[in-house]
């Protein structure tokens, strides 16, 4: 016994090095879990809060841009204000893009606080949480398109999947041939990602554009992800390769919107109530 | 005593602040990013108790992980080195010399701690980068980046000790 004591007091610092090391493995394997646990990542309110102290000296550098961009949106509202406003050619039906006057979905505006582009997994940190009424799985995106999705919320503060992270793609699909598939990010370039699963029949052109597909509660139907920049058919698939160009430049967003989704209670209630019902027959 | 732990401790905070606030955004063609703040683990006197060391790297590491949202990651890169730094001293410092317990640049002569760090922060960024890639697919695609991102890594670090950690 005692010599069991001594091996161990005289190799404590193996023992301890072996201990830390399983410990930040089992952190590294079960990151879906731990990425749920609100305070150990970049929501949490004291991490944010440096965040958004450093957020909020670094914007002034970044003004200018913030106003062009604001008044891009601003002039493309306008016209797209004008154009349903202007009479007979256009009649009820019309809704493109972000801003869709549907009113199952509900807006709510954020800050950026911490974005990256250079990783292989990249977070969004939004100024923004439960007290605003953000929730996991709500869809983020900017004006220009698609951005993201909320994993984790505290008090004031959210965190989300960017397009960038391999661990998430939104559905997306063909704006002209209603053809969908998954988007994925292969980690490399931050203006490129893949749209998988679309087949060899389906006609398309460079410059197509590839819109959200709307079959998840996540993100409403049409919302802009990006044009296709170049596709092929590799050799014994049976799948496009299709590149496409990504809308939104994630190297400057600084306002988003969080989309809330106001059915996606009673979609999931229906949802369930199907899932149960097939398990009792 | 008391003068030496307030510096560790300003010296951690300044790291980790630098690291996730400037160099996790700094990026030269998708494949540079520099990790300084292992220098706080190499900085620690060489007469601390090991069990302190390993438990102040693991505290580096996980707080730079919960900021990048990388859990596990940094953290075990960073044991990893502070594990194996006696031996990396005791590999390069062959002659019995007298050998300061700070392991600055001041305090030694300047090609010795520059082995010193470069052995440290490319052991650092191997275990690093691929734990963060956990693929061996991409293999020498990787090693790029750790020889990339080691050099710059190398370059800020003693450009670090002219300019801050001087005396």
């Amino acid at each position: 016994m005692r010599s069991l004591f001594r091996y161990l007091l005289n190799n404590h610092a193996f023992l301890l090095f072996l201990l830390l090391e399983v410990l930040s493995l089992v952190f590294v394997f079960n990151y879906n879990k731990y990425q749920r646990v609100k305070y150990l990542n970049s929501s949490n309110r004291i991490i944010a809060s440096v965040y958004n102290s450093f957020n909020s000296v670094v914007q002034y550098f970044e003004l200018t841009r913030m106003n062009r961009s604001l008044a891009e949106e601003n002039a493309k509202l306008k016209s797209r204000f004008q154009m349903t406003n202007s009479g007979e050619i256009i009649t009820d039906s019309v809704s493109i893009g972000t801003f869709q006057t549907n009113p199952n979905y509900r807006y709510i505006s954020a800050r950026v606080i911490n974005n990256s582009v250079n990783k292989k997994y990249n977070y969004i940190t939004l100024n923004k949480g439960r007290k605003q009424g953000v929730k996991p799985d709500m869809g983020i995106v900017s004006h220009n398109g698609i951005v993201g999705v909320v994993t984790s919320v505290s008090e004031s503060y959210a965190l989300g999947f960017s397009v960038l992270n391999s661990r998430w793609g939104p559905s997306a699909k063909l704006k002209k041939s209603g053809f969908y598939g998954p988007i994925e990010w292969n980690g490399d370039d931050y203006q490129f990602v893949k749209l998988m699963e679309i087949p060899f029949h389906v006609k398309m052109a460079v410059g197509d554009t590839i819109v959200t597909s709307g079959y998840s509660s996540v993100f409403p139907e049409g919302i802009m992800i990006g044009v296709i920049q170049s596709f092929s058919q590799p050799e014994g698939e049976s799948f496009y390769d299709i590149n496409v160009k990504l809308a939104t430049d994630f190297k400057s967003i600084y306002f988003v919107e969080v989309i809330d989704n106001m059915d996606k209670e009673q979609l999931k209630q229906l949802e369930d109530l199907i899932k149960n019902g097939a398990s009792n027959n | 005593m008391v003068r030496q732990t307030i510096k560790y401790i300003l010296m951690f905070v300044g790291l980790v602040l630098v690291q996730v606030l400037i160099l996790n955004h700094v990026q030269f063609s998708g494949f540079v990013n520099p990790y300084i703040y292992v220098l706080f683990v190499c900085l620690l006197p060489l007469s601390s108790p090991r069990y302190v060391v390993l438990l102040l790297a693991f505290l580096l590491g996980i707080t730079v992980d919960i900021f990048s949202n990388s859990l596990g990651v940094h953290s075990f890169a960073t044991v990893f080195v502070a594990y194996l730094r006696p031996f990396v001293i005791r590999v390069i410092s062959n002659r019995e010399e007298d050998r300061s317990d700070y392991p600055g640049l001041k305090q030694n002569n300047w090609r010795w701690f520059l082995g010193y760090i470069t052995i440290m922060v490319v052991i650092h960024h191997t275990v690093l980068f691929y734990l963060e890639v956990f693929t061996f697919s991409n293999f020498f695609e990787t090693l790029y980046r750790v020889f990339l991102s080691a050099i710059f890594s190398i370059f800020v670090i003693v450009i670090s000790q002219f300019i801050v950690f001087r005396e």
